[in-house]
C-alpha cells in the first residue's frame, strides 16, 4: 500500500455516522468477553451512578477504529491498513437509551501528519453533539 | 475501598495461551462492522480481548468488582499485526495509582507476547474504581 495523492496533512475525511442500540452493546459484550453489568443492566449501572446503561467505552473506541479501517480501506485495494497505534480517553458516557433506535455515534476524522508511509489521523467521535473521547488519535501504515 | 499503593509495580500471572481464530476474529469485526478479510489485519482493538481477561484476572487478585470499574483511556502500541494462529499471552502490569474523591486512579501497562516471547503489542488503560458504599 502506499499514500495515495490528495492524502496530505490537513485532509478532512468522509465523516461516518454509526448506530448502536442496546442490541449492539449485547453483541459487543459477547464478542470482547467484556460483561460488566453497567453496560446491560440499567439496576446495575444506576447503584454505582451512572445515568443509565453505557456503551463499551471499548465500543465507541472500536468504533473510531472501524472508521479509520473504512477510510483507509478507500485508499487502495480494498484492504484496511495496519494501525501502529491507537488511544483515547474516554471522557463522557454514552447512554443508550432502550429502545429501538439508540444513539448515533459520529466519527469525524483529520489527517494530521504524513511521515514516510505513517500517516497520523486526529479524530473527534460524539454522540448527541457531545464529544465522547479525548484526543482519539490513529497512527496508520500506508 | 482503597487499593494498596504497594500495588505500583507489580506484574501479574500472565493469561493462558489464546490462539486467535478467524471464528473470533471475524466474531469481533462483525460485532464492531469493522470491514476485515481473512489475510488482513485483524481489527485495531481486538487485543482488548486479551488485556481485558488480563485485567479480570487482575480484579479478581485485588477484590474489585467489576461493576465499580468505568474505562477512563486505553491505548495500544503494534509492534507487528496480530494473525489468525497467533498464540498469545498477556501480562498486567500496575503502572500507577493514586486516590481523587473517593476513586481509585489506576493505570496499568499490559503486554501481549507471542508464543517466542516476543512483544507484539503494547497496551496500556487507565481504570476508574468508582468507591461508595454498595
Amino acid at each position: 500500500m502506499s499514500i495515495p495523492s490528495g492524502i496530505e496533512a490537513g485532509t478532512v475525511l468522509e465523516t461516518r455516522t454509526y448506530p448502536v442500540t442496546r442490541a449492539t452493546l449485547v453483541r459487543y459484550a459477547g464478542a470482547s468477553g467484556d460483561f460488566n453489568p453497567i453496560h446491560w443492566s440499567d439496576r446495575v449501572a444506576t447503584a454505582v451512578g451512572l445515568p443509565g446503561v453505557i456503551a463499551h467505552g471499548m465500543l465507541t473506541q472500536a468504533l473510531a477504529a472501524r472508521a479509520v479501517a473504512e477510510w483507509t480501506a478507500d485508499w487502495s485495494d480494498g484492504a484496511p491498513a495496519q494501525v501502529v497505534e491507537l488511544g483515547a480517553k474516554f471522557t463522557n458516557p454514552v447512554v443508550v437509551p432502550d429502545d429501538d433506535t439508540g444513539i448515533e455515534l459520529v466519527v469525524a476524522g483529520t489527517v494530521k501528519a504524513v511521515d514516510g508511509d505513517l500517516v497520523t489521523l486526529a479524530l473527534e467521535v460524539t454522540a448527541g453533539g457531545t464529544k465522547v473521547l479525548g484526543n482519539p488519535r490513529a497512527v496508520v501504515r500506508a | 475501598m482503597s487499593l494498596d499503593s504497594t500495588l505500583v509495580g507489580r506484574t501479574f500471572p500472565a493469561t493462558p495461551p489464546y490462539r486467535v481464530s478467524h471464528e473470533k476474529v471475524t466474531e469481533f469485526a462483525r460485532a464492531t462492522g469493522t470491514p476485515y478479510a481473512a489475510d488482513g489485519p485483524v481489527p485495531a482493538t481486538f487485543p482488548i480481548v486479551l488485556a481485558f481477561a488480563a485485567m479480570n484476572d487482575f480484579l479478581d487478585a485485588v477484590g474489585v468488582d467489576l461493576s465499580r470499574i468505568v474505562h477512563g483511556e486505553q491505548k495500544f502500541a503494534y509492534e507487528r499485526p496480530i494473525r489468525t494462529g497467533d498464540v498469545l499471552t498477556t501480562a498486567l502490569t500496575v503502572a500507577s495509582l493514586r486516590q481523587i474523591g473517593g476513586n481509585d486512579i489506576i493505570g496499568t501497562r499490559s503486554d501481549v507476547t507471542d508464543a517466542d516471547g516476543a512483544l507484539v503489542c503494547s497496551t496500556s488503560a487507565v481504570l476508574v474504581h468508582r468507591g461508595g458504599t454498595a
